[in-house]
């Protein structure tokens, strides 16, 4: 009973939430407070649900309704979904803290909708965390594409327009287009879309045709930005910060990896995969994403394009390891998604922040910042670490995982691409603090810092602090906070990894 | 007592409503004449539909003169369900149509115009629930009549209604002539007009050339009455220019009533071993069914005007509900009728929102979308919750219409015809996206201030939007009653 009230309340605190902001949209102290009050009500919720599931007896589930005859709308607590409530309750949370400094240091408009919308979004993204069936999943993949459009297109601008344009038109396209065509074929194919250990396939699809439908679902799954499905993330970047934080940490590409993992698990099956080899096309696919974004993100200069890239590369990892079909390669893909959301928040964070201050976007402009914004940079490293892999950040743990994996598959090749890939990160992700903290800032006569400040004192009422020039603590402390979360993770790791384990059975 | 004798009051309520309301000396009375009509019309169909799913078939013999020789109406779940449609979106109407036509129509023509709409709502009603093949034809021809001068009274607020409604006179009056030489050719074989019998006779018959020339000029009649493409020519100027009100009206029935007069004829009367049923689907219908979606929804993204952008949009959707019954499954059927029920209410509520745009500024092309989302938040938010209904985003009716379409073309083997129907509901994204963008993104132009439409527009759209959701989340009854319809017209029913 308690368990399906907790259930219930995961999508009602943000829905309620999101009326609320509407209502209160005139007082913006108040409205903060609001969304703040949701994020830390709903992450209570879901810690709730978390102790709950945990701690043994049956698995927490809601049935909302029968939408069509055999086609419910429903919710069931899972490992895999479970940690995709954590991260995204979590981190919305943060993600408002600083959305507040980061909207109001930039004076951006129609803060009111921006608000309501980000908590619409959240509402889906947690329904498509704890969705029972692939028929509520999907349901809740559309509310969260359309929810978060005006977002991208908040600043409403010209390529602002454009770039919601790429957005919607490649997620509702593929969407639409192939991965509602895949669930429909599940459908009339074995009459049932409940998400089941071992999943539901086998025997019923010709296996002929089974990498087929995985293709529609993969692709049409175009949130997780496989190639070449991708061009939707840069195009996002037109965006506010804290949305593009949104998209590619908290909800939106997560929403897409989870959704090809829970596809892979609770569809298709893992056993059944490896028995077929129906996913060993997408291994290579996967690598070959992964590569390409990561040599992409090298020759972006803009700072948020290059993380665009970073995760388009970061996500091809999720899938890779579903693709792997091994228990192992199966964990450490989704592991990686908690690690990698922990860190990429961080370095968009920091991104917005550098933008906040300086109103710089270009990476060879940042020259020397980092001793101006040390707490900043301090962050974007450890972020940067994280996203790499190197210990003692989180992302340590999903990438040895998935080496296991690979080594299990005996895809030695793909333990190649894994480390070269790493090197790549290291190229893209570590010259851009190295900048920041060695290089001496243009006209070190002073021309190239001060201007800077003069801009940034206009624009952001930040901390002066003997040289130092932060953004506004809103800002600061979240990223501080995720930066720490990654550390956190490394040492939590077992626990997570805990956490999954019954997912593949063991 | 009453109840037994429902199936005629349902017609013969507004047939004797019609006259009256010439009588009345000012257009509210007429209206509040038509409006309790409508009411009533909703009541019987209400009934009528609950008595089908309790006790299956009704008969009802006109005058007590039993069957070959009196006119039988015949009610069961296919043409329950589209009596429910037309009565159901007439009383929508009729509170919107209290100011939109007090403002577009001259007030010496108003109660004329609620005649005419009184004789269209009974052409419309009459011809789904008639069981006898010529009367059907009687109604066809009063409701399309009736139609000619509901558009042509768009002509205060553009002349071109009058070419429009011309134009549809001319097409209307040919399909009209071709179902009837089909139906007189199939008196001339059989030797009645009753549908059950002629369901019964024509197999006995079997192949013949008399029959086959009766088969294809009734397909192509009622193709040209429903806008089948490429016959589709008349529908979007008179969706263009007839009045508001009449535009949701006819967008959300008429064509529905021919779509269901051919499922009945395909189906029921010539039946699926009839000769040349097979290859009339499967080489006829599927192929037009299949261009009518992509051609009508690109020629949709290229128009100005964006009543005739939706107009065209009724092509394609009018594309799918052709597409579901060439499948010739119950999925494929049922696809079909869920489509007719909820195909009305989307383009209902999206020409509900048009209308009061046309209202405020007189027209409604791209340019004067532009900014309304701020001048009339209210109505852009009906229209993009009708615009995503109509590219079939789920919880909306549109999801579930989409859902049955592409389930049964995957359920019939044709995967491409599945691939097909998604790609050209994307068209839809990009047409509908246009008015977004121009609606939320633009500025409105100097001069203009915020002004919400009265609520006599709002409400009943947003009763429609309510109802594009209602039966989005909970599709129980919907997809039952059409399923019931489904086997019912394949003959299969328990």
């Amino acid at each position: 009973m308690t368990a399906t009230a907790a259930l219930a309340l995961s999508l009602l605190i943000p829905s309620v939430g999101a009326v609320l902001i509407a209502l209160t949209g005139r007082h913006p102290n108040l409205r903060e407070t609001v969304t703040l009050t949701t994020a830390v009500l709903l992450f209570a919720d879901v810690v709730w649900l978390l102790s709950m599931a945990t701690g043994g007896g049956p698995a927490p589930a809601l049935m909302i309704g029968e939408i069509m005859p055999g086609l419910s709308l429903a919710l069931k607590i899972e490992p895999l979904g479970m940690m995709f409530g954590m991260i995204a309750s979590g981190l919305w949370m943060v993600n408002s803290i600083y959305s507040i400094g980061y909207m109001r240091a930039n004076s951006e408009h129609k803060q009111t909708r921006f608000y309501v919308c980000f908590a619409i979004a959240i509402a889906s993204a947690i329904g498509v965390a704890f969705a029972a069936n692939m028929f509520t999943l999907f349901i809740f993949y559309e509310v969260l594409t359309i929810s978060t459009y005006p977002l991208v297109a908040h600043k409403e601008t010209p390529e602002a327009r454009q770039g919601g344009r790429t957005y919607l038109g490649v997620l509702i396209g593929t969407s639409i287009g192939l991965q509602l065509v895949a669930i429909i074929w599940t459908w009339v194919a074995t009459g049932t879309l409940d998400f089941t250990k071992g999943g539901i396939i086998s025997g019923k699809v010709a296996e002929a045709l089974v990498p087929v439908l995985l293709a529609l679902y993969v692709f049409g799954i175009g949130k997780a930005a496989l190639m070449p499905f991708h061009r939707w993330l840069p195009a996002a970047m037109v965006a506010p910060t804290p949305v593009s934080a949104l998209l590619h940490a908290v909800a939106v590409v997560k929403a897409g990896v989870f959704t090809v993992m829970k596809v892979m698990i609770y569809i298709f099956g893992i056993d059944f995969l490896a028995a077929t080899g129906a996913s060993t096309w997408l291994i290579w696919v996967a690598a070959a994403t992964l590569l390409a974004a990561s040599i992409i993100a090298m020759t972006k200069d803009n700072l948020k394009a290059r993380l665009a890239y970073s995760t388009v590369s970061q996500l091809a990892y999720v899938t890779l390891g579903g693709a792997l079909a091994t228990s192992m390669g199966v964990l450490g893909g989704s592991m990686h998604i908690a690690m990698h959301a922990m860190g990429k928040i961080t370095l968009f964070f920091c991104a917005g922040a550098i933008y906040t201050v300086t109103h710089k976007t270009e990476i060879s402009d940042m020259d020397g910042l980092g001793r101006l914004m040390p707490f900043t940079y301090g962050a974007f490293l450890i972020g940067a670490l994280s996203v790499i892999g190197l210990p003692p950040m989180g992302g340590s743990w999903s990438k040895w995982y998935l080496m296991l994996g690979a080594a299990d598959a005996g895809q030695l090749v793909i333990i190649g691409v894994l480390m070269l890939s790493s090197l790549l990160n290291v190229a893209y992700l570590l010259p851009i603090v190295g900048r920041g903290f060695f290089a001496t800032p243009p006209d070190a006569a002073g021309h190239g810092v001060p201007q800077a400040q003069a801009v940034g004192a206009a624009a952001a009422p930040g901390r002066f602090l003997s040289g130092i020039r932060e953004a506004p603590v809103f800002c600061v402390v979240p990223l501080c906070l995720t930066a720490a979360g990654c550390f956190v993770l490394f040492i939590y790791g077992d626990a997570l990894y805990r956490l999954l384990e019954p997912m593949v059975g063991r | 007592m009453i109840a037994a004798h429902l199936p005629i009051l349902q017609v013969v309520v507004p047939l004797i409503a019609a006259p009256l309301s010439v009588f009345c000396r000012r257009g509210s009375t007429a209206w509040a004449l038509t409006f309790g009509v409508s009411i009533a019309a909703l009541a019987i169909s209400m009934a009528l539909l609950g008595q089908v799913l309790d006790r299956g078939t009704l008969s009802y013999e006109l005058g007590d003169w039993a069957a070959p020789w009196g006119i039988e109406y015949r009610v069961d779940a296919a043409n329950a369900l589209v009596l429910l449609i037309i009565s159901g979106i007439s009383t929508v109407v009729l509170p919107y149509a209290r100011v939109s036509i007090a403002h577009e129509i001259e007030p010496h023509n108003q109660t004329l115009f609620y005649t005419c709409y009184l004789l269209c709502l009974t052409g419309l009603l009459g011809m789904v629930i008639t069981g006898d093949a010529f009367n059907a034809f009687v109604f066809l021809e009063i409701s399309s009549l009736s139609t000619y001068v509901l558009v042509a009274m768009g002509a205060k607020r553009d002349r071109r209604a009058l070419t429009a409604a011309y134009t549809y006179l001319v097409m209307g009056t040919i399909g009209a002539t071709f179902f009837v030489i089909g139906v007189g050719l199939l008196y001339m074989m059989t030797g009645t007009l009753n549908m059950a019998d002629l369901a019964e006779r024509i197999p006995a018959i079997g192949a013949n050339r008399t029959l086959v020339v009766a088969f294809a000029f009734i397909v192509t009649g009622l193709g040209l009455k429903l806008a089948l493409f490429p016959m589709h020519l008349w529908l979007p100027n008179a969706y263009a220019f007839a009045p508001s009100a009449v535009t949701v009206f006819l967008a959300a029935t008429a064509t529905k009533a021919a779509v269901y007069l051919l499922l009945r004829f395909l189906f029921t009367i010539f039946g699926t071993t009839f000769p040349t049923f097979e290859p009339t689907l499967t080489y006829l219908l599927l192929p037009l069914a299949v261009i009518a979606m992509f051609a009508a929804s690109t020629v949709a993204i290229f128009q100005v005007d964006i009543k005739r952008m939706l107009a065209y949009s009724s092509i394609a959707q009018l594309g799918y509900m052709v597409l579901g019954m060439s499948f010739a499954t119950v999925t494929g059927l049922t696809s079909t009728i869920l489509h007719l029920f909820n195909h009305a209410l989307m383009k209902g509520a999206l020409f509900m929102a048009l209308g009061a745009v046309v209202m405020r500024f007189g027209d409604a092309t791209i340019d004067t979308m532009r900014g309304l989302g701020r001048v009339m938040p209210w109505t852009m938010a009906a229209f993009v919750a009708g615009g995503l209904s109509l590219i079939g985003m789920p919880l909306t009716v549109g999801f579930i219409s989409k859902w049955y379409l592409v389930a049964a073309a995957l359920e019939s083997g044709l995967w491409p015809i599945a691939v097909l129907v998604v790609a050209s509901s994307l068209l839809a994204v990009i047409y509908i996206w246009r008015v977004v963008e121009a609606a939320y993104f633009d500025d409105p132009p100097e001069g203009v201030t915020a002004g919400e439409a009265p609520p006599a527009l709002l409400i009943p759209t947003w009763t429609l939007i309510g109802a594009n959701i209602y039966f989005g989340i909970d599709a129980s009854l919907t997809t039952r009653v059409a399923g019931e319809a489904a086997r019912v017209l394949l003959g299969t029913a328990s």
